[in-house]
């Protein structure tokens, strides 16, 4: 018996672009549940900077990530201009604190350009790739390894 | 052929229930509660495996269901009497069917190995002439059987074909003269199309069908382009050994008559006008109907009946807060409104949970194979099959388990030999047990056997650098050593528990899910492992605290006491450690935010209130929280899935005011301040087993 | 209107296999868990063509063959049987109660096809 065919990775062309650090990043338009604006998280206990608690969204409880502290930009100080992107990757609900959600941006998945081989300054690890927009470039955000292991709220 | 996965997953999980069904039907057999339909469910369970197995190519498990369901046959047919020897390699055949549905889902071939040597106890129980059905698993004649139509006339369209009827019975004398039927009617079907009947209305009983004693005769139709003679040339070198009788057929007639005789006597048997039921009086109890859902939708309901509790929790505090009077009725709807919103809610859990006992059949299993290849005599006692734990947890403790029974019979329970000359009965016990207790699910595994070799433990851990040569440690800091990677637990590593996983694994496991361990053992008398698990959605009578500005819920199961205390029940010791005197006892205070890394050092005691628990490994001790305020029931939400165990947290849940608090567990709370060894407590066992899953 | 074929095994994996041959090849297809179920299904739906299992709870396939045959408006109806066996006894035991012929689980979705247009005239 052949086993279902694995879902290709197809990388659909909308996406959605916000601020962190004064700096474009996104995400597949698809990956993102909902956009919220802050408030605030129940902190957990022995977790590492970047996780700023957990929330209730809709009866379940997930994790809220710093965005900015996750990929090395120092920890935001949130308030209410701050929104929070809910993502979901798998069965696994994330939300994200992040400066501003700018637009969406429409992008040719063939545009996006690979994740750069330089240096190994934490945001690399967090990106796929970019694409240029404008003058600018936005990163396309890594969400399985803002998750990875690492991320694991408590090192034991 | 192939099909979608959707269809193998479903042939694994009806394999699943089939093998259940084996197992009880088994059972019965072995505790002699079988009826007549017993074995009849038996042969069903192995024959619809076969079944499945075929249509996926599943060819091992093919074969040796074939074979396992041939000496069920005979069982069920009378002609083999069950004895233990029987029973024996029944419930053997049926372990190693449930290995190969395991290897077939998991696309491996581990049981293979052991096919042989079960395969041939089978056959020890199949007369010569039943094992040479087996053996031919290519049935029909070498031409296409499903082509055959019986009550379909063949018209011939084609001018110059013609259909002929051919009657063909063989004498016994034909085989031993070395003639194969099957290759003459090779030969009919080269010159048409061959249509077959066999008679077999002279045979007695169907299973005693062989070559050797051929009572049939075949009714052939050949549609054909030959003439008679050509036909009868088919047949030249046998004539002498059958009846043959060739008839040309008109194009009105039917291929067959249904030859009379055996028509007219299954009419009588079965008479033609009664209804059908009342024909087949053994018809069994229809079996329990039940309704296949997507277990997404089921996830979907669980979390909508959460919100509904939380949604219900609020609106009653609202109703509070308002103090609205209370005869408005409002508090009384309000009431009845909680009660069906609890009621649905345990509905609604009681689908994703299942009970334990499939588990539990598998590690009987488990415990067969172990002990026939330790050569040690171990009995299985279960108890609690019948808790019900949420599905997905069942799923995830299955490996975990298999490897604790298996380490209980190769390293807990000791050789017969040894066992008699201790005093203790040749074979040994393990107690396999589930309960439910203060919100969480306990499976322990216990053995009487020699309990662990402490000495050997620490020399292990010693020698492989896990603890410092002059460490000094207690009994119970010993026995976690287990835990840790990197310990093997046996020295020589056995065939059985080795396997290159060690109980770290197993705890990982665990822990993964939310999880503990914990080990009791005493030498000579034998160990206990247990597991304690959190329910995934349950509810908890909680009392609410106030720890470092945050809302937080302790199980009111763990609180033994509430205490305000004075500053005459306080005893510092040193400058940060401080006692609570209770009654004559002095117990330590852990205060809860420290412990969480809330709070850099404890506020001054006196002004806080404290809670007396328990925990095992621990005895009593206070926890101080800030403040107390109500008591009430909450939903518990698992943290597991994405935060792994965090210490002094089970799980969180969301408030009337839809905030989010966590719940304390306060046998891991005091955890977090001890680097190093942890010991890895249990839930204490104080307070009533909450009515949570179990309800 | 199409062919209607109504399935009867106790097996799901072998229901779920014959509902995707059979609704693919366009017959209708409609299935029973038992012999007993079968029989009920058997007066509700009047298919055109029947398949069943041999050994299932309540009733067997010899039993549904017998009720068929004896106890209903279309007694003629074509019924397959399915059956796992390599012992020709047991198919022709089939033949015996009234089955019209066979098909072998496996089954090729081809054969099956086959047999099933061959016996209803589909």
């Amino acid at each position: 018996m052949q086993q279902a065919l694995e879902q290709p990775d197809v990388i659909g062309s909308e996406f959605v672009s916000f601020f962190v650090g004064d700096q474009s990043f996104c995400l597949e338009i698809s990956q993102i549940r909902e956009i919220r604006r802050w408030s605030p998280a129940t902190v957990l206990p022995h977790a590492p900077d970047y996780v700023l608690g957990v929330i209730n969204l809709r009866g379940s409880v997930i994790p809220v990530f710093d965005l900015s502290a996750r990929l090395g930009f120092g920890k935001l100080t949130p308030d209410e201009r701050n929104v929070i992107i809910i993502a979901a990757i798998g069965d696994q609900m994330i939300g994200m604190l992040v400066d501003s959600v700018s637009e969406i941006l429409s992008l040719d998945p063939d545009a996006i350009q690979p994740r750069p081989n330089i240096g190994d300054e934490e945001v690399i690890s967090y990106i796929q790739g970019f694409a240029s927009v404008d003058d600018d470039i936005t990163r396309l955000i890594d969400l399985e390894a803002i998750l990875s292991p690492s991320s694991k709220l408590v090192a034991e | 052929m192939s099909a979608p996965n959707t269809i193998r997953d479903t042939f694994f999980e009806e394999c699943d229930e089939l093998l259940e069904a084996l197992t009880d039907g088994l059972s019965e057999l072995e505790d002699g509660t079988a009826t007549d339909d017993t074995v009849h469910a038996i042969f069903r369970a192995v024959h619809s495996i076969k079944g499945g197995a075929g249509a996926f190519s599943m060819d091992a498990i093919v074969a040796f269901a074939h074979a396992f369901e041939t000496v069920l046959d005979l069982l069920r047919e009378g002609k083999i009497v069950l004895d233990s020897g029987l029973l024996a390699v029944l419930q053997h055949s049926s372990d190693h069917l449930n290995n190969l549905v395991e290897d077939g889902r998991s696309g491996t071939n581990r049981a293979d190995s052991g096919t042989t040597s079960i395969l041939a106890s089978l056959e020890t129980y199949l007369g010569d002439t039943v094992k040479a059905g087996i053996d031919d698993q290519s049935d029909d004649f070498g031409f296409e059987a499903i082509t055959f139509s019986l009550d379909e006339p063949i018209v011939t369209e084609e001018p110059g074909r013609t259909t002929f009827e051919i009657e063909f019975t063989p004498t016994a004398d034909l085989l031993k003269n070395g003639h194969e039927p099957e290759l003459l009617l090779d030969a009919l079907a080269d010159l048409g199309t061959v249509s077959v009947r066999v008679e077999t209305a002279s045979v007695p009983d169907l299973r005693k069908l062989d070559w050797q004693n051929l009572y049939l005769s075949w009714h052939l139709a050949l549609e054909t382009t030959a003439d008679e003679d050509q036909i009868r040339e088919v047949f030249e070198f046998v004539e002498d050994l059958c009846d043959l009788d060739i008839a040309e057929l008109t194009k009105e007639s039917a291929v067959f008559d249904i030859p009379t005789d055996a028509d007219a006597d299954l009419e009588t048997d079965d008479t033609d006008t009664l209804p059908v039921q009342e024909t087949k009086p053994r018809a069994a109890a229809p079996a329990k109907k039940t309704l296949r859902v997507d277990l997404d939708r089921v996830d979907r309901l669980v979390n909508v009946v959460g919100e509904l509790i939380i949604n219900q929790a609020r609106i009653s505090q609202l109703i509070d807060e308002a103090e609205i009077s209370s005869s408005s009725g409002l508090p009384s709807e309000l009431e009845a409104y909680q009660n069906l919103a609890r009621e649905i809610q345990e509905g609604v859990m009681s689908i994703r949970a299942q009970p334990i006992k499939p588990l539990f059949q598998r590690m009987s299993r488990v415990v067969r194979e172990t002990m026939m290849a330790s050569n040690k005599k171990v009995r299985l006692l279960t108890d609690g099959e019948g808790t019900e734990i949420d599905k997905t947890v069942i799923e995830r403790i299955a490996d975990p388990l298999t490897h604790m029974i298996r380490n209980a019979v190769d390293h807990g329970i000791e050789p017969s030999e040894k066992r008699v000359a201790a005093g203790k009965d040749a074979t040994g016990n393990i107690r396999l047990t589930a309960t439910h207790r203060s919100g969480h699910v306990i499976i322990s595994i216990s053995d009487d056997g020699a309990g662990l070799n402490r000495a050997k433990i620490l020399e292990t851990a010693m020698s492989k650098g896990l603890v410092p040569q002059d460490a000094e440690l207690s009994n119970s800091e010993i026995d976690n050593l287990l835990f840790l990677p990197g310990f093997s637990t046996a020295v020589e590593v056995s065939d059985l528990s080795g396997r290159g996983v060690g109980m770290d694994v197993v705890k990982n496991a665990i822990t993964s899910l939310g999880g503990r361990m914990s080990i009791t053992s005493a030498p000579g008398k034998g160990s206990t492992f247990s597991i304690v698990l959190p329910l995934t959605l349950a509810v908890l009578d909680g009392m609410i605290v106030q720890v470092a500005d945050q809302t937080m819920v302790i199980p009111i199961s763990s609180v033994l006491e509430t205490i305000r205390p004075t500053v005459r029940d306080l005893d510092a010791i040193g400058t940060k450690n401080w006692m609570l005197r209770i009654r004559g006892l002095n117990v330590p205070i852990f205060d809860v935010a420290t412990q969480l890394g809330l709070r850099a050092q404890p506020i001054d005691y006196k002004d806080q209130v404290l809670l007396l628990v328990e925990a095992e490994g621990l005895g009593q001790f206070a926890l101080a929280v800030d403040d107390l305020s109500d008591q009430r029931q909450v939903v518990i939400k698992g943290l597991d899935g994405n935060y792994g165990a965090i210490p002094g947290i089970s799980a969180a849940t969301i408030l009337g005011d839809g905030k989010i608090a966590l719940i304390l567990d306060p046998d891991t709370l005091t955890m977090s301040a001890k680097p190093g060894v942890h010991s890895p407590h249990m839930t204490t066992p104080k307070g009533e087993a909450l009515h949570a899953a179990s309800a | 209107m199409k062919t209607k074929v109504l399935a009867i095994d106790d097996s799901r994996t072998i229901r779920d296999l014959l509902r995707m041959s059979i609704e693919a090849a366009g017959f209708e297809f409609f299935d029973a868990v038992d012999g007993v179920d079968g029989i009920a299904r058997y007066n509700e739906v009047k298919p055109d063509v029947v398949i069943t299992d041999i050994n299932m709870p309540n009733l067997d396939g010899f039993g549904v063959i017998d009720g068929i045959r004896t106890g209903t408006e279309n007694q003629n109806v074509p019924i397959l049987v399915l059956t796992t066996e390599s012992a020709v006894t047991l198919k022709k035991r089939a033949r015996e109660a009234g089955a019209t012929g066979w098909i072998v689980k496996p089954f090729e979705d081809e054969s099956l096809i086959t047999v099933l247009k061959r016996v209803a005239g589909a």
